[in-house]
């Protein structure tokens, strides 16, 4: 089991983690000798000053997304999918290559169309991996992985061999039938390449709300991520659940892939390294715990720190890798949110520890009824019958509901 | 070309592409004994060929011939400190071993570029190394008839040391009470506990491996192969090595082993111009050939049973 | 052991008593707030037909250990067979491949009349049979999921808790508020997780799941294990209940004394044997003691031994 959903209440841990990853940087900036505040404000003014910045940051957004979603949606059936990017890659060329093939068909078919044909190529991709894991039990760690560099070096191989004209290293461009971009977007947005894939993205990341939430497949999908043990007892099919997991999720970065290739790009390119909505897409849906609202706004957010910090390296000496060590550091203490609810939790515990002082020391031993009505009633704490220590000690690794008590921690409600 | 030479290259080739493999992979196989997952290999490996192409490039004057060898212990300590963040990450702060991994990976390719752009004058890749770790010929070994002249002439002796080490590892590993300690931390904590052995200590120690192992790796990989620093010196290395490891069931002998049929994979790339069957088929074939074949390896060959029991738990000494 | 004991009840303390001087009754009904009724209401023994037949059953584990041998059983309609044994002995894997958790290897497992051997779970419970497991946070319960999710969790996907593929949230809730009132089962509010429950309730609100579809045999695995005596009161009455409504119930325990206040008939399994089977009434602790320990007897009547 990975990380869990968080109810709103834990929005704390992702703005916290953020703010210690800017801390983080703003520390290294120091050190090297630049300046973090002018910097931050830099890169603030350069992701929403304009509009064209700010078409730039929801262009951004926009794959992160929907490759957000599909890693979210593995990660809650307990799998890592590592394969985010070389699955988006197969869908960026599965996309590009319909546009490129049937170029005469009218809109209203072209765009689902080239869609539809990114999402199945990333799907298949994505299955792979999964058909390997229900069927033979095959780390999904190495095979996503081993995956991507096959997609890498094969799309590559495809888009000079099949799809480009010549010895260039770059498909033609689409046909504007296919285009996700149009001349009145580029109006509002001052010549941005912000397109119409953002509304996509969003109408896709509601469809995954919906899939986890309020249908039977996602709640099997959950139910296996949680306890394939239980899953199992109670009737579901682990190797049917984890195949179509991996297949929806390959679904989504496919269509991530497509979107980006159809409105960012409007062609393919020989890839000299893995396209970074990959791994972008995967720090997305771990800072948003993995729930469809968080990952749209965690996004937007990867676009204003992408965006703005391209301004960084524009208006002083500070390169622009600063901003992925940020990222970096942002999924660290995401990754290490225990220590930040520890520090939250200290507080609680100094208080519990006074309460202990106070329990009398003799040897009195206490029969409680389990059974009674009052298990978890908002007024009667539990607090006063169960010595402190136990508190400690039932902190669960997983998201508790908000009527826990003891967990009187300063989050917010 | 004549039968002989062929060989030479293809050997002295596959040796030179797996030896980052062979440390990496064992230093893995470390870490994974003690119970910690390590797919952060990668970005060790990337910090590992930072350290070592600076070094290179900074004291290339002072060492000479040294240099090379000396920056690969450069680049094992840099691996070292670098590792610690996963060690903190996963041993004490309860990060989930994937994610910790993956913030390395992150991190390393993000962190050498930017310091490279702050000692190189904005540059995002280092000069070319002039004092790389070349092929050699090795004194006595390469006069043995017929074994002579295609295994031990115009060779990585750094891949021959590797393949030392890995034996020393497995013996360490089996015959040594670190060893013992070390996988009985990995294969049941609690039970290690609660005979004294310290499992944060034996923990820290397997990721410190394979931090200065993968760091090494990393090195290796800079001065004999890419002979600078760029953000593509480690293009997927790093998790090569891991499936090395994995295809070697975690055993230093036979991750290293995994890791010379890699490195055999990936000089097929080059050398298949001069083979007559192989010349034929199409390059991709030859780029997308040792991750398939890890793949279809991992398929066939090797079961979940066989990492560490307790690989990739968090471990919370009971009060 | 203690000197003194306090009984908290619901938060508060009730009162402080020295040990010594109260029964274990006093004690219990202090707890619990009435009279524990520690004798059982138990109607008369109605045969009726055979439920589950269970003939010459190998179950091998994925170790290639033998762990049930030529197992025979039968239960009928309206009975409790009580499978007595110590831990180990086979009863895990015996449960686990009557309900296609695990692969049976020999023989033949009938459920009304159907074959069963090798069905996979979904089916074995479409056929009928309700389950408590032996460790109701590991296979009983997904611990972060809800309470509305988990007593939803065996007919999630039919109506009226799903049509087509979409579940509906209130049908789920109105079925849970039911079930919780019927059977007892305590908890603040519905949407919190089963983890935030107390062992008895998360076991009642299994049992409260297992019965409430109405299953032709129940399958109750150690269903008092780490409980208190009021949960243990209530869980035993759900099971005398299922039976009284005819249903077959086989009740696997490490407990003796809850075998014997319990089943009509008491078979004993020893190294994935079935060691006897005999009307409750016809044999003795110290009998079935010693067919537990492996002094074996066949499936014939026990002799006597002197008490």
């Amino acid at each position: 089991m990975r990380i869990s959903k968080t109810w709103i209440r834990s929005i704390w841990i992702p703005i916290i983690a953020v703010f210690l990853g800017l801390l983080v940087g703003a520390i290294i900036m120091l050190l090297s000798g630049f300046n973090p505040i002018q910097n931050y404000s830099n890169m603030f003014i350069g992701a929403v000053g304009t509009p064209n910045a700010i078409g730039e940051v929801l262009r951004t957004a926009t794959p992160l997304i929907l490759t957000g979603c599909g890693f979210a949606i593995a990660n809650s059936a307990g799998f890592f999918n590592i394969g985010v990017a070389g699955q988006a890659l197969l869908g960026w060329a599965g996309g590009v290559a319909f546009a490129l093939w049937f170029p005469n068909l009218p809109r209203i078919i072209m765009l689902p169309g080239a869609l539809i044909a990114g999402v199945i190529c990333g799907a298949v991709w994505s299955g792979i991996a999964g058909f390997l894991r229900a069927f033979f039990g095959t780390s999904e760690v190495i095979t996503t992985i081993m995956l991507n560099y096959v997609a890498l070096y094969g799309t590559n191989a495809f888009v000079k061999g099949v799809l480009a004209k010549g010895d260039n290293d770059y498909s033609p461009t689409v046909p504007v039938a296919a285009r996700l971009r149009t001349p009145f977007l580029e109006r509002l947005t001052q010549n941005s390449t912000f397109h119409y894939g953002l509304f996509i993205a969003i109408i896709a990341a509601i469809f995954l709300w919906w899939l986890m939430k309020k249908t039977t497949l996602g709640f099997e999908i959950r139910a296996v991520g949680m306890n394939p043990d239980g899953a199992r007892y109670a009737g579901m099919s682990d190797k049917k659940t984890i195949i179509l997991s991996m297949l929806i999720s390959g679904a989504f970065c496919g269509l991530g892939g497509a979107v980006d290739g159809l409105g960012n790009y409007e062609n393919i390119i020989v890839n000299d390294a893995m396209p970074s909505i990959g791994y972008d897409g995967m720090s997305v849906s771990l800072l948003a715990g993995g729930s469809a609202i968080g990952i749209i706004f965690a996004a937007v957010l990867f676009g204003l720190l992408k965006i703005g910090g391209l301004n960084i390296s524009i208006m002083s000496n500070t390169p622009s890798e600063i901003v992925d060590i940020v990222i970096a550091a942002v999924i660290f203490f995401v990754g290490a949110q225990y220590i930040i609810r520890y520090a939250l939790n200290t507080s609680a515990r100094r208080q519990a520890a006074k309460n202990a002082a106070q329990v009398a020391a003799t040897t009195v031993a206490t029969a409680g009824v389990d059974s009674g009505p009052g298990d978890g009633a908002p007024d009667q704490p539990r607090a006063d019958a169960i010595p402190p220590r136990q508190r400690g000690q039932k902190q669960p690794p997983v998201e508790q509901a908000p009527d826990h008590h003891d967990d009187d921690d300063g989050e917010a409600k | 070309m004549d039968l002989q030479v062929i060989l030479l290259t293809l050997v002295s080739t596959t040796l030179v592409y797996s030896a980052p493999l062979i440390f990496t992979a064992i230093g893995g196989a470390f870490s994974e004994h003690s119970g910690i997952v390590n797919v952060g290999l990668e970005g060790i490996m990337v910090m590992g060929a930072f350290a070592g192409s600076v070094f290179n490039l900074t004291f290339g004057h002072q060492l000479g011939n040294w240099t090379p060898w000396v920056g690969l212990l450069a680049g094992g300590v840099v691996g070292v400190l670098f590792s610690l963040i996963h060690a903190v990450a996963t041993i004490n702060w309860r990060t989930d071993h994937i994610i910790s991994g993956t913030v390395l990976n992150l991190m390393a390719p993000a962190l050498g570029v930017y310091l490279t752009r702050l000692l190189y004058d904005g540059r995002g890749q280092t000069a070319i190394l002039q004092h790389p770790l070349s092929t050699m010929t090795i004194p006595v070994l390469s006069k043995i008839p017929l074994i002579g002249p295609i295994f031990f002439t115009k060779t990585s002796l750094v891949a021959y040391l590797g393949i030392i080490i890995s034996i020393y590892c497995a013996w360490v590993l089996t015959h040594t009470r670190f060893g013992l300690r070390l996988r009985s931390v990995g294969e049941h904590p609690e039970a290690a506990d609660s005979v004294g052995i310290s499992v944060y200590k034996y923990r820290y120690m397997g990721v410190m491996l394979s931090g200065f192992l993968g760091g090494i790796g990393g090195a290796v990989m800079a001065e004999s192969i890419t002979l600078n620093f760029s953000v593509t010196t480690i293009v997927g290395q790093g998790f090569m090595a891991l499936a090395a490891m994995v295809f070697g069931k975690w055993h230093p002998v036979g991750a290293m082993g995994a890791a010379v049929f890699f490195g055999f994979a990936q000089s097929l790339s080059i050398v298949g111009a001069y083979i007559p069957f192989i010349k034929s088929m199409p390059d991709v074939i030859f780029s997308i050939a040792p991750y398939l074949i890890t793949i279809i390896v991992l398929v066939a060959f090797v079961g979940k049973s066989a990492a560490p029991a307790a690989d990739g738990s968090t471990f919370v000494k009971a009060k | 052991m203690a000197d003194y004991t306090t009984i908290v009840r619901r938060g508060r303390v009730i009162r402080t008593v020295r040990t010594a001087d109260e029964s274990a009754e006093d004690l219990a009904t202090m707890m619990v707030g009435r009279a524990i009724n520690f004798a059982l209401d138990k109607a008369p023994y109605h045969d009726g037909p055979a439920i589950l037949q269970i003939e010459h059953l190998d179950v091998v584990d994925h170790n290639k250990v033998h762990r049930v041998r030529d197992f025979n059983l039968t239960v009928h309609a309206g009975e409790i067979v009580g499978l007595a044994g110590v831990d180990g002995n086979g009863q895990s894997e015996l449960v686990k491949a009557l309900t296609g958790l695990m692969p049976v290897t020999g023989g033949k497992v009938l459920i009304g009349g159907k074959d069963t051997t090798h069905s996979k779970p979904r089916q074995v419970i479409e056929a009928g049979v309700g389950h408590i497991p032996e460790d109701r946070q590991r296979f009983g319960l997904i611990m972060p999921m809800s309470e509305i999710d988990n007593m939803s969790m065996m007919q999630y996907y039919r109506p009226p808790l799903a049509h087509h593929g979409v579940r509906d949230a209130k049908a789920a809730a109105e079925m849970t508020a039911r079930l919780n009132k019927e059977f007892d089962v305590r908890i603040a509010d519905m949407h919190n997780s089963a983890g935030s429950m107390s062992g008895g309730n998360q076991q009642k609100l299994i049992i409260a799941r297992e019965m409430s579809r109405d299953p032709q045999l129940m399958i109750a695995m150690n269903p008092t294990r780490g409980l208190d005596v009021g949960a243990i009161e209530f869980i035993h009455q759900q099971i005398l209940n299922a039976r009284a409504s005819g249903h077959a119930v086989l009740l696997i325990s490490y407990e003796l004394d809850e075998i014997r206040q319990l089943a009509d008939r008491i078979a004993v399994i020893h190294a994935g044997h079935l060691v006897a089977t005999e009307d409750a009434e016809n044999l003795t602790e110290q009998q079935i003691g010693l067919m537990m320990a492996g002094s074996g007897q066949t499936d014939k009547e026990a002799t006597t031994n002197a008490d």
